[in-house]
């Protein structure tokens, strides 16, 4: 009996990332709920511009490409052209979702847009070669924080759950980490979850994915994994920021 | 008994499914390199192998097939 396989949603494309990034075992979630839920043939998935740009390349679902930071607008157009039919999702970098693109998440979260969002926080620009993010922690080197991050001259990261729970509109907001089995198995029920909401019609769901970035961050994967225990955690605590059914329910 | 299959010539050798075997049966062959050029993973007591699949859900590449 096969107990684990490449999910169907997945082609046989080999991932063009870096050796131990956490980006890969992200895409396999995704993919997994895709099965489950049977959504394969009506999803479409919105690629950021990041390391995950060819993430078109992997889903066997339809994908498009979005321009830098713009998916969450393209997935508003997208799921409202056929509400009924389309279940449609973004997988975005921070740099795309919390730089760039911050307008688009905000107002599509303001908006409870329904649809899902899987944010991928590894606290730096992986594609364009390792420069600080909205997201890099205080100290943190970068190519562009070399001594470290210093918060009177860069400011402070911003903790995209926490943030978006002070809106009204957003139904669901989860941080989530894939560093270990245990955490991947919470992050692939968050991420169900996350979809779950969109077919139930209950609008705007977002899973950050504490995420590494091996390569950039300047270590080895395994290091990486220990890394996001010892210094991602502490300032991007895992969690559910908000779950308004989830809130009804218990005043019922 | 359970057996395990690598799309070996995928491997990046990250070696984060060593780690992740509770049974410490996997290693990094020193003595092969795939297609990639990465020394690949392998198991080493296939007979010992529970089948639990934790070395498959922490591979980033997606790799390696569980049969029990
Ligand atoms: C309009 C525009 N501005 C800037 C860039 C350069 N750029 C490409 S990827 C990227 C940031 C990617 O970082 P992130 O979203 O965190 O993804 P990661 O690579 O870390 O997964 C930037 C700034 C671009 N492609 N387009
Ligand atoms: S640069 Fe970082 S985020 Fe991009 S593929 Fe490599 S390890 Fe992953
Ligand atoms: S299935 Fe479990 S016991 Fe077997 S090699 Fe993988 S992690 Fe180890
Ligand atoms: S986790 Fe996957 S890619 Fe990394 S060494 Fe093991 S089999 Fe190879
Ligand atoms: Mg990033």
């Amino acid at each position: 009996m096969v107990v684990f396989d490449k999910p169907h949603a997945l082609n046989d494309m080999p991932f063009h990332y870096c050796p131990g990034c956490t980006h890969g075992i992200i895409h396999r979630l995704v993919a997994e709920v895709l099965d489950e839920l049977g959504i394969e043939g009506r999803t479409i998935g919105i690629a950021p511009v990041g390391c995950s740009v060819m993430a078109y390349d992997y889903f066997n679902c339809d994908m498009i490409e979005a321009a830098h930071g713009r998916a969450p607008a393209i997935a508003t157009g997208v799921k409202r052209s056929d509400p009924e039919n389309h279940v449609v999702f973004t997988y975005q970098g921070d740099g795309d979702l919390a730089s760039i693109g911050m307008a688009e998440t905000v107002h599509a979260a303001a908006r409870n847009e329904n649809i899902t969002v899987i944010f991928v926080n590894n606290a730096i620009y992986g594609m364009t070669g390792g420069q600080m993010a909205p997201t890099s922690l205080p100290g943190q080197v970068t190519q562009t924080s070399p001594y470290g991050r210093d918060v009177n001259h860069c400011g402070y990261p911003i903790r995209v759950c926490e943030m978006l729970a002070q809106l009204e509109g957003p139904e669901y907001l989860e941080r989530v980490t894939v560093n270990s089995v245990k955490n991947i198995r919470a992050a692939k029920k968050a991420i169900k979850k996350a979809f779950q909401n969109q077919l139930d019609g209950k609008g705007f769901s977002l899973v950050e994915v504490v995420s590494s970035c091996p390569t950039n961050w300047g270590m080895t994967p395994q290091a990486a994994l220990k890394w996001i225990d010892d210094n991602m955690l502490p300032y991007y605590p895992l969690g559910v920021y908000k779950d308004r059914s989830a809130a009804k329910e218990e005043t019922k | 008994m359970a057996k395990l299959t690598f799309k070996t010539d995928y491997c990046k050798g990250c070696g984060l499914c060593v780690d992740a075997c509770p049974k410490k049966l996997l290693q990094l062959a020193k003595d092969k390199i795939n297609k990639k050029r990465h020394h690949p993973a392998e198991i080493t007591d296939e007979a010992a192998c529970v089948g639990c699949a934790s070395c498959a859900m922490m591979c980033p590449d997606c790799i390696i097939k569980v049969e029990r």
